[in-house]
C-alpha cells in the first residue's frame, strides 16, 4: 500500500480530523488505491511543461487599498457558536 | 391558464409569455409550485429547504413589477437554488452536518441577479456534501430519487437542482459544476444542464469546494429556459477576482438553429469500452441529426483523455483541503468542544462525512512537505496538457459532441462501496473544468429501461453562444425534452 498507517495518522492530524480505528484503517486501503492509480501520471514526459493553476490564464487582479463598507458586525457574529462583545469567543490558541 | 396542469412541462418561455399577458399571476405561479412541491417531494426529496414565506413576498413583488409595465426575463418566474450557493436568510447547508443551523447574512452574486431580475427563490436543493459526489448519495441530509425512477439516482452533485426541474418541481435552477456537477444530473434526469466558462460567473458566495475548478451553472427544461437562466447570472463581479471582465452575449438571440458548417468534433477517446450500448447509441444517433442540419462531422483526437481522472483526484481534493480548513466551529455552524482548541476543532470537524474527510485526506496529502511535487505538481503539469488538448481541437473544430456519462442513471447504493467507481461516471465531464471549455449537456433520448441519456456539447473559452445554438438545434429537431418523467405525474 502507497500510505503507512503513521502517515495516515500524521495527515489526520495535520488536517485536524479525529478519525476512528476503522476509519484509519478504511482511509489507508482506499487513499492508496486513488494514489496508486494516480501513477499513470508517471508515463507521461512533462519535461518544460509549465503547471496551470487557473483555467483561463490571469495575471495578479488588484483593487485600490481604499477601506470599503463590509458586513454589519452584528452579521458577521449572528452565526458564531459564541461570541463576546464585538469578538469570537474561542478557547485559549497559545500556552499560558 | 390550463398550463398550470401541465405544470410538469411548463418553460420558462410560455410562463413568461402568460405572465406578460396576465393570463396568470406569478402569486398563482408561485403557489402551484409550492402545492406541486407539498405533494411530490416527500417521494423525491429534491429540496431541503422550501422558502415559501420569501418565495410569496417575492412573486407578490414580482406581479407588482409586472403590472408597472417591467419586462425582465426570470420576471416572476419560480426557480430553485442548489444548497451550495448561500441565500440571505434561508438556511444553507451545503449538504453538510457542519453547516447545520447556518444562516447566511447575505447573498451570493447569483441570488442577487436573480432577485433583481424578479425570481422567486422557492428554496435549496440537495446536493453531495461540499458538491463532492456524483450522485448526491454523499449529501447528509437522505439522497434524491430520480424522477425517472425512483430507485435510481438523480446523479450529483447537484442532483436536487436537476431533479427539482426534471418533475416540474421549479422552471429553472441553478447548480455548481466542478468536474460534471451540472452535466452529469442533466444527463441523469433528462434535463438541459450547462457548465460555462471558468470566471464567466462569479463565484462570490457560492460555497468552495476547488476554486480554480468550482463554476456556477443552470438547468432547464429547454435550452432556451437554461439560456435564459445564463443570461441572468453570467457577468463580471469585482468581489470574486477571478472573474472576466468581458460582455455577456444575447444568448437568447444567438438561438438561430443554423448548425450549417459548424465543425463538430468526435474524440475518438470518448468512445471506449465502458459505454453502455444504448448510451452510444443515442449519442451517435443525436451527431447523426446534427450531420443532416448541416453540421460538418469530424473525429479528432484529446490524447491526454485518460490522465483527467488522476489529475482531477489530485487537485480538486488539495483545492478542497485548504477550503474547508475553515470549518472548525467558530464563526459558523455546531461546534462540538473539545479540552482545547485543536481537540475542539477536531471534534467539529467530525461533523463531515465520509467523503469529504477522504478527500480532505488526499488533498492534505497531495500538498503536504515532501510530496507536493509529486502529487499536485505533476498534476498540475499534466493540467496544461489536457488544457492544449482541447486548444489544438479548438483549431480545426467549433464543437466537441460526445456523451456526458458512460452510463444511465445507476441504482442508488450500487457504486457507495467503491469511491473509484463512483468516480468515473465523471470520465467525460471532467476535462471541461481542467481545461478552459464550456459544455452542456442536452437529452438525447432513452435508454431500454427508460432513463435519459444525455449528449455533451463543448465549446471553446467563452463560447456558451456556440454551444447553446448547437444544442437548440439538435432540440428543436428531435424534442425530447416534451416527455416527462413518471414521478412527476
Amino acid at each position: 500500500m502507497s500510505l503507512t498507517r503513521q502517515e495516515v495518522e500524521k495527515i489526520a492530524h495535520l488536517a485536524r480530523l479525529a478519525l476512528t480505528e476503522k476509519e484509519l484503517v478504511e482511509y489507508q486501503e482506499q487513499l492508496s488505491a486513488v494514489l496508486d492509480y494516480a501513477e499513470m501520471l508517471d508515463e507521461l514526459d512533462l519535461d518544460g511543461v509549465e503547471p496551470t493553476a487557473h483555467a483561463v490564464t490571469r495575471s495578479n487582479v488588484y483593487r485600490s487599498d481604499t477601506a470599503e463598507p463590509s458586513l454589519p458586525l452584528e452579521d458577521v457574529l449572528r452565526n458564531a457558536a459564541q461570541h463576546q462583545q464585538d469578538q469570537f469567543y474561542i478557547q485559549s490558541v497559545l500556552d499560558n | 391558464m390550463n398550463s398550470l396542469r401541465d405544470l410538469g412541462k411548463l418553460t420558462i418561455e410560455n410562463a413568461r409569455n402568460a405572465l406578460r399577458r396576465r393570463q396568470v399571476s406569478s402569486e398563482e405561479l408561485t403557489r402551484a409550485y409550492l402545492e406541486r412541491i407539498r405533494s411530490l417531494d416527500d417521494r423525491l426529496h429534491a429540496y431541503l429547504t422550501v422558502s415559501q414565506d420569501q418565495a410569496l413576498a417575492q412573486a407578490a413583488t414580482a406581479d407588482r413589477r409586472i403590472v408597472s409595465g417591467d419586462d425582465t426575463p426570470l420576471l416572476g418566474i419560480p426557480v430553485a437554488i442548489k444548497d451550495i450557493i448561500i441565500t440571505r436568510d434561508v438556511p444553507s447547508t451545503a449538504g453538510s452536518k457542519i453547516l447545520k443551523g447556518f444562516i447566511p447574512p447575505y447573498d451570493a452574486y447569483v441570488t442577487e441577479r436573480l432577485k433583481q431580475a424578479g425570481a422567486v427563490l422557492l428554496g435549496k436543493t440537495n446536493t453531495d456534501e461540499f458538491a463532492m459526489g456524483s450522485s448526491t448519495e454523499n449529501s447528509a441530509y437522505g439522497v434524491t430519487r430520480n424522477p425517472w425512477d425512483s430507485t435510481r439516482v438523480p446523479g450529483g452533485s447537484s442532483g436536487g437542482s436537476a431533479a427539482a426541474v426534471s418533475a416540474g418541481l421549479a422552471m429553472g435552477a441553478l447548480g455548481t459544476d466542478t468536474g460534471g456537477s451540472v452535466r452529469q444530473p442533466a444527463s441523469f434526469c433528462g434535463v438541459v444542464g450547462i457548465r460555462p466558462t471558468y470566471g464567466r460567473v462569479s463565484r462570490w458566495g457560492a460555497i468552495a469546494f476547488a476554486s480554480s475548478l468550482d463554476q456556477v451553472g443552470t438547468f432547464g427544461r429547454t435550452v432556451t429556459d437554461c439560456a435564459s437562466m445564463l443570461q441572468v447570472i453570467a457577468g463580471y463581479d469585482r468581489r470574486d477576482s477571478t472573474s472576466l471582465d468581458v460582455l455577456v452575449p444575447d444568448y437568447r438571440a444567438a438561438l438561430t438553429g443554423n448548425v450549417n458548417g459548424l465543425r463538430i468534433g468526435v474524440p475518438k477517446e470518448y468512445f471506449i469500452e465502458g459505454i453502455e450500448p444504448a448510451v452510444e447509441s443515442a449519442v451517435r444517433s443525436a451527431i447523426a441529426v446534427l450531420e443532416g442540419l448541416g453540421a460538418e462531422i469530424r473525429e479528432i483526437s484529446l490524447p491526454h483523455t485518460r490522465y483527467a481522472l488522476p489529475v482531477y483526484y489530485l487537485l480538486a481534493p488539495a483545492e478542497a483541503s485548504a477550503n474547508l480548513a475553515r470549518y472548525d466551529g467558530i464563526r459558523y455552524g455546531p461546534r462540538v468542544l473539545g479540552e482545547d482548541v485543536i481537540d475542539s476543532t477536531k471534534n467539529t470537524r467530525a461533523l463531515f462525512g465520509p467523503e469529504v474527510k477522504r478527500r480532505i485526506m488526499l488533498g492534505t496529502y497531495a500538498l503536504s512537505a515532501g510530496y507536493y511535487d509529486e502529487y499536485y505538481g505533476r498534476a498540475s503539469r499534466v493540467r496544461t496538457l489536457i488544457k492544449q488538448d482541447f486548444l489544438n481541437a479548438f483549431e480545426d473544430v467549433d464543437v466537441i459532441a460526445c456523451p456526458t456519462s458512460p452510463t444511465t442513471a445507476f441504482k442508488i447504493g450500487e457504486r457507495t462501496a467503491d469511491p473509484l467507481s463512483m468516480y468515473l461516471a465523471d470520465i467525460f465531464t471532467l476535462s471541461v473544468n481542467l481545461s478552459a471549455s464550456c459544455g452542456l449537456s442536452v437529452p438525447c433520448g432513452f435508454d431500454e429501461g427508460g432513463l435519459p441519456v444525455g449528449l455533451q456539447l463543448i465549446g471553446n473559452t467563452l463560447q456558451e453562444a456556440t454551444i447553446l445554438n448547437a444544442a437548440y438545434a439538435y432540440e428543436q429537431a428531435a424534442a425530447w425534452h416534451e416527455q416527462a418523467p413518471p414521478l412527476s405525474k
